[in-house]
């Protein structure tokens, strides 16, 4: 670590930040979960429950003209992003008024004002999109840097090498994040990878990279500070493994066979919320009042999301085909 | 029960893990569910007293379900896992707010739409083609009510078997003989209701065509010999000429009598078949050359490669029963002609001749004519002309 | 006839250097164009098209890359999605497999996904085609199967007119196109006027103008096809020969003006008869035109195999001249 680069600065005022910013992911993926029981939400529902630290401590690194590359368990990505709450609830309700028009629903937020590129459903799809984002940056000479997100399951796809080797090679200015959660859907990646120690095989590549405790949001804020510093100075792509672990299963319909309760309550006792939580009490940087107020002011921003995803309407059925080619007005 | 995935239509109920008086609060775990994937937790949003469990351990029910009644800190009772508008316990999930149906499948944009222009071309559909050139019909008389007015087959079915003349020659490749059954149906009872027939009869005398033809055959191969049947077409077909009213075509109200004397010849079918083609211009033929074509024309009808227009242009008919037959023909009019001259079979008669009684060959000749166009006296005497010209069979 | 211009200061060339003066044209004209795939700069190109184009153009506009199509196609999206306008060269169709899910999941459909927020104005350009003997796994024709897809524009350029002109419109397109040059046109030769410039991309051309039969085809069955309509003049049946050029969007306004006119169509298409693009614009005729059809429409397309290897079963097995003669005696019942 070298020592011009920044450390956090843990202010007070920042600190609150980033715990709101997690307590806000976790109630907002928490109301998703009742709407999807009530049927609001359809289709594929992925959260992100024991991961935001990750999003949180990485995003607010990024500047508004740095670029996003997500998963499809990409709301806590979204929502610290600035995506508007509304307009992603919306989005997952199908309603019109969603970030994509309703188009894409929970698996495919695209945002171009806040410059998130989706939202991708294809395991590893997205990264040869973030290599090609970064390209044209790169040729263009322009000070930007593009932040991929991934999965564990990302690794045994073959465009994660290609999207590693091209990045490595054409020296482009990618901010490769692995969120290794220890399951590529209901698969331990013990059983899918020779070698788990997933920043080995971007090292592999001749990119730098660096494992950090996806559970601890101060961690994870100092090691993108380190990594988006290095990109924007030497234009060269820089990895990040995050060993995080998710609390709720892959998606809403998952039996979990795959893993004991033990081990997921185990991982609770390090939730990036709580930890930091009673690390901010026991530094006395947080009152029980400020806390309650974060609460109820997340709780109302998502009742106000809520109805407006509720309130709003369905694009008409004549406009389908719509959005298949651009539309030239003449 | 909750709805848990896009492909889950209901759950079974296999544990509570709250009984009626425990406090809940949002987020606690109250039961389990089994699903096809295997069992799952499910979890509260509300908080506050549960008041009464809905459904029992074990029972399966769709989802959208309620499971139990929670008295909720914020209001007096509310339901859990129900969707708010569901107000019956038994009321299948459905989607809550009401969606756009999605209409029909648009229909396919117009097609492109052409003018009937050049060439006079008809809108038909193949079927329609095909039943038209079997029954020799002419497309474009036919009413189409198909897509752009387009001729469908059941257009041709109901047309009625019109045999009007066509304007191109086609051959017609095989004869669909139900067709045919149908066609000559369609076109005798158009006659029979719309013709007033009359009919006369007349006996004929042919001993000396019989004499005429045992001279003539003498010495001829069998494929080159005269058949009686050459001389009736010949004496009819003769007598035509001279009696224009009876050969000719009733249409649209008014006869038009026909400058040239096609003879139909009734042509049987085995298999229950019959065409009457037309020999053009028999009367201006030679016996020799009428029987050619005669032959020729059996030949054709029965191998099914009748052209179009041979059945289209008879100006008048001949039938006869031959040689097995019955001893009188009354023969119906094929539309839209006006006189069909039918023969029995000749048989041996007791006749008077030269003042003595002796036995001659004899047939009854029959005329069955269109009483809007003759009447009796001039069928009469069209039927004696033809009893005339048969006695002198070496002037035909 | 064969339609071609009468061009002013025409000058002969090859398709292949047609191929090569549009895409230097096009880096020429614009910055945002680049140029990425397999041996495109060092090696010159497979094909022989981007010669000499990494000397004049450097190595950030020609770039060559790994062996990496779902990769560098991916890339391809992503910059285009960015702002750049990339051509990526998939050295051939059926290399091009390897990178179909970026292609369908993510050219093709992210502007739908994202409600119009990001397009994707990619041009891909593919090798396509059979003929020199390099088997089952280098001999495919799918251009077919791309057409099937909403959200990408397939085009197949037959005349050096066309190689020229579609790449230029191609890439001033904000939506993903795939241009498919057949491998066996790379060595024909035809006159260029010096101001060739673009042409459309979405109409079909009447490269023979005839009343008895019409023969839709698209590239590199359209020679054989104009091969077929000369034999069928010499027994007086005049064939009129559409080249469709676009295959998405199709244009049926020429195939039905044309059918309406002639009553009697067979579609020329190098992809294995089954649900080919035969049997879609043979059904679009039907759907259409059928009051006016004489005879069933006709299809001439590969056999029902992988393409072999030797020399006489690989021209068995793909469209030829004789076989489009036959099929069109069939459809006016002569032989």
């Amino acid at each position: 670590m070298s020592g011009t680069i920044d450390k956090p600065r843990l202010s007070r005022a920042h600190s609150l930040d980033l715990l709101k910013q997690m307590i806000r992911i976790r109630r907002f993926e928490e109301k998703c979960v009742e709407l999807y029981t009530l049927e609001k939400i359809r289709g594929f529902l992925h959260l992100y429950d024991g991961e935001e630290a990750v999003a949180v401590g990485v995003i607010p690194v990024l500047e508004q003209r740095d670029r996003i590359v997500a998963t499809y368990r990409e709301h806590g990505q979204a929502l610290v992003r600035g995506v508007p709450m509304t307009t992603v609830l919306a989005e997952m309700f199908g309603k019109q008024q969603g970030c994509s028009g309703g188009r894409g629903g929970s698996m495919h937020l695209f945002d171009r004002a806040t410059n998130f590129y989706g939202g991708n459903a294809i395991v590893g799809g997205g990264l040869p999109l973030a290599v090609g984002v970064a390209l044209a940056d790169h040729m263009r000479g322009e000070d930007v840097v593009t932040a991929c997100f991934f999965g564990d399951g990302a690794v045994a796809e073959g465009e994660f090498h290609e999207s590693l080797n091209l990045a490595a090679l054409w020296s482009l200015p990618v901010l490769l994040v692995c969120e290794n959660n220890l399951y590529g859907m209901g698969t331990a990646l013990a059983i899918a990878e020779s070698e788990t120690d997933i920043h080995l095989k971007a090292q592999s590549y001749r990119i730098t990279a660096e494992v950090i405790d996806g559970m601890d949001v101060v961690a994870v804020e100092a090691a993108a500070r380190r990594a988006i510093g290095a990109v924007r100075e030497t234009s060269k792509p820089y990895f990040l493994e995050c060993r995080t672990y998710r609390f709720r299963a892959h998606s809403m319909f998952d039996a979990q066979l795959y893993r004991d309760k033990s081990e997921v309550e185990a991982w609770r006792q390090k939730d990036p919320i709580v930890r930091f939580r009673g690390w901010l009490e026991s530094n006395h940087m947080i009152h029980p009042e400020e806390e309650a107020r974060i609460e109820a002011d997340v709780a109302a921003e998502i009742a106000a999301a809520a109805a407006f995803a509720e309130a709003g309407t369905w694009e008409p059925v004549e406009h389908l085909t719509r959005f298949t080619y651009a539309e030239i007005v003449s | 029960m909750p709805s848990l995935g896009a492909d889950m239509e209901a759950g079974t109920l296999v544990e509570w893990i709250v009984k009626p008086g425990d406090r809940v609060k949002r987020g606690d775990i109250v039961a389990v569910v089994e699903t096809q994937k295997g069992a799952i937790e499910i979890e509260i949003f509300e908080t506050g007293q549960v008041d009464q469990m809905l459904v029992s351990v074990g029972t399966k029910v769709p989802v959208g379900t309620p499971l139990a009644r929670i008295r909720s800190d914020k209001e007096a009772v509310a339901g859990l896992a129900a969707p708010p508008q569901v107000a019956e316990v038994t009321a299948p999930a459905a989607a809550p707010a009401a969606a756009p149906t999605m209409p029909l499948p648009a229909a396919p944009r117009p097609q492109i739409v052409v003018a009937v222009g050049a060439g006079g071309r008809i809108r038909a559909s193949p079927a329609a083609r095909r039943l038209a050139s079997t029954r020799g019909i002419d497309l474009s008389a036919v009413v189409g009510s198909g897509p752009f007015g387009a001729v469908i087959r059941v257009d041709v079915e109901r047309s009625g078997a019109v045999v009007t003349p066509l304007a191109e020659k086609r051959h017609v490749i095989g004869l669909d003989l139900n067709a045919m059954r149908a066609a000559i149906a369609a076109a005798m009872a158009r006659s029979k209701r719309e013709i007033p027939h009359y009919y006369l009869e007349h006996q004929v005398d042919m001993t000396g065509c019989e004499e005429f033809l045992s001279r003539v055959n003498a010495g001829r191969p069998p494929e080159n010999r005269l058949l009686m049947g050459a001389l009736a077409v010949k004496a009819v077909a003769a007598a035509a000429r001279r009696f224009p009213a009876f050969n000719g075509f009733y249409q649209d109200g008014q006869f038009t009598a026909s400058p040239d004397v096609h003879t139909g010849v009734a042509i049987a079918i085995r298999g229950g078949g019959l065409a009457a083609p037309a020999i053009h211009d028999s009367d201006q033929l030679t016996l020799d050359d009428l029987m050619a074509r005669m032959r020729d024309l059996i030949q054709r009808v029965r191998a099914g490669r009748i052209r179009g227009s041979e059945m289209a242009d008879s100006t008048i008919t001949v039938s006869s029963v031959g040689e097995r037959g019955v001893e009188t023909l009354f023969g119906i009019i094929y539309p839209p002609q006006v006189a069909i001259v039918g023969f029995g079979k000749v048989v041996v008669r007791p006749w008077i001749f030269d003042g003595s009684v002796v036995p001659r060959s004899v047939v009854t000749v029959t005329l069955a004519a269109d009483h809007r166009v003759s009447d009796g006296h001039a069928g009469g005497l069209f039927l004696a002309e033809i009893g005339e010209l048969l006695q002198e069979p070496d002037k035909l | 006839m064969l339609q071609r211009q009468t061009p002013s200061e025409a000058k002969e060339i090859t398709y292949r250097e047609a191929v090569r003066e549009a895409i230097r044209d096009a880096l020429t004209r614009d910055q945002r164009v680049f140029l990425m795939g397999e041996d495109v700069g060092r090696y010159g190109g497979c094909y022989a098209v981007t010669k000499g184009l990494l000397a004049e153009f450097g190595p950030e506009r020609i770039r060559d890359t790994p062996l990496s199509e779902s990769g560098f196609t991916g890339a391809g999206i992503g910059a285009a999605m960015a702002g750049m306008r990339p051509i990526v060269e998939l050295m051939t169709v059926n290399f091009s497999l390897l990178a179909l899910d970026q292609i369908l999941n993510n050219a093709a459909t992210i502007r739908h996904m994202s409600g119009n927020q990001f397009g994707v104005p990619l041009v891909i350009r593919l090798a396509t085609g059979a003929g020199r003997q390099v088997a089952a796994q280098h001999s495919h024709s799918l251009e077919g199967w791309y057409a099937h897809i909403p959200g990408v524009k397939v085009l197949a350029p037959a005349t050096i007119q066309d190689a020229r002109g579609m790449l230029w419109t191609a890439l001033e397109d904000p939506d993903p196109v795939l241009i498919f040059e057949n491998v066996m046109l790379y060595n024909m030769t035809g006159k260029l006027a010096a101001d060739a410039g673009p042409v459309d991309i979405d109409k079909a051309a009447v490269r023979r103008i005839g009343r008895d039969i019409t023969l839709i085809t698209y590239g590199g069955s359209l020679w054989k096809t104009l091969d077929a309509a000369a034999t069928l003049a010499a027994d007086n049946i005049e064939a009129e020969v559409i080249d469709l050029r676009s295959l998405r969007p199709l244009d049926d306004q020429t195939i039905m003006a044309s059918v309406t006119k002639t009553r009697r169509a067979v579609i020329v298409d190098e992809g294995w008869r089954s649900g080919s693009l035969a049997a879609e614009v043979c059904t679009r005729i039907v759907e259409r035109a059928f009051w006016e059809l004489d005879a069933p429409i006709g299809r001439v397309c590969s056999e029902e195999v992988p393409i072999p290897y030797a020399r006489h079963l690989e021209e068995a097995a793909i469209p030829q001249a004789p076989k489009i003669v036959a099929a069109a005696k069939a459809a006016l019942a002569r032989t």
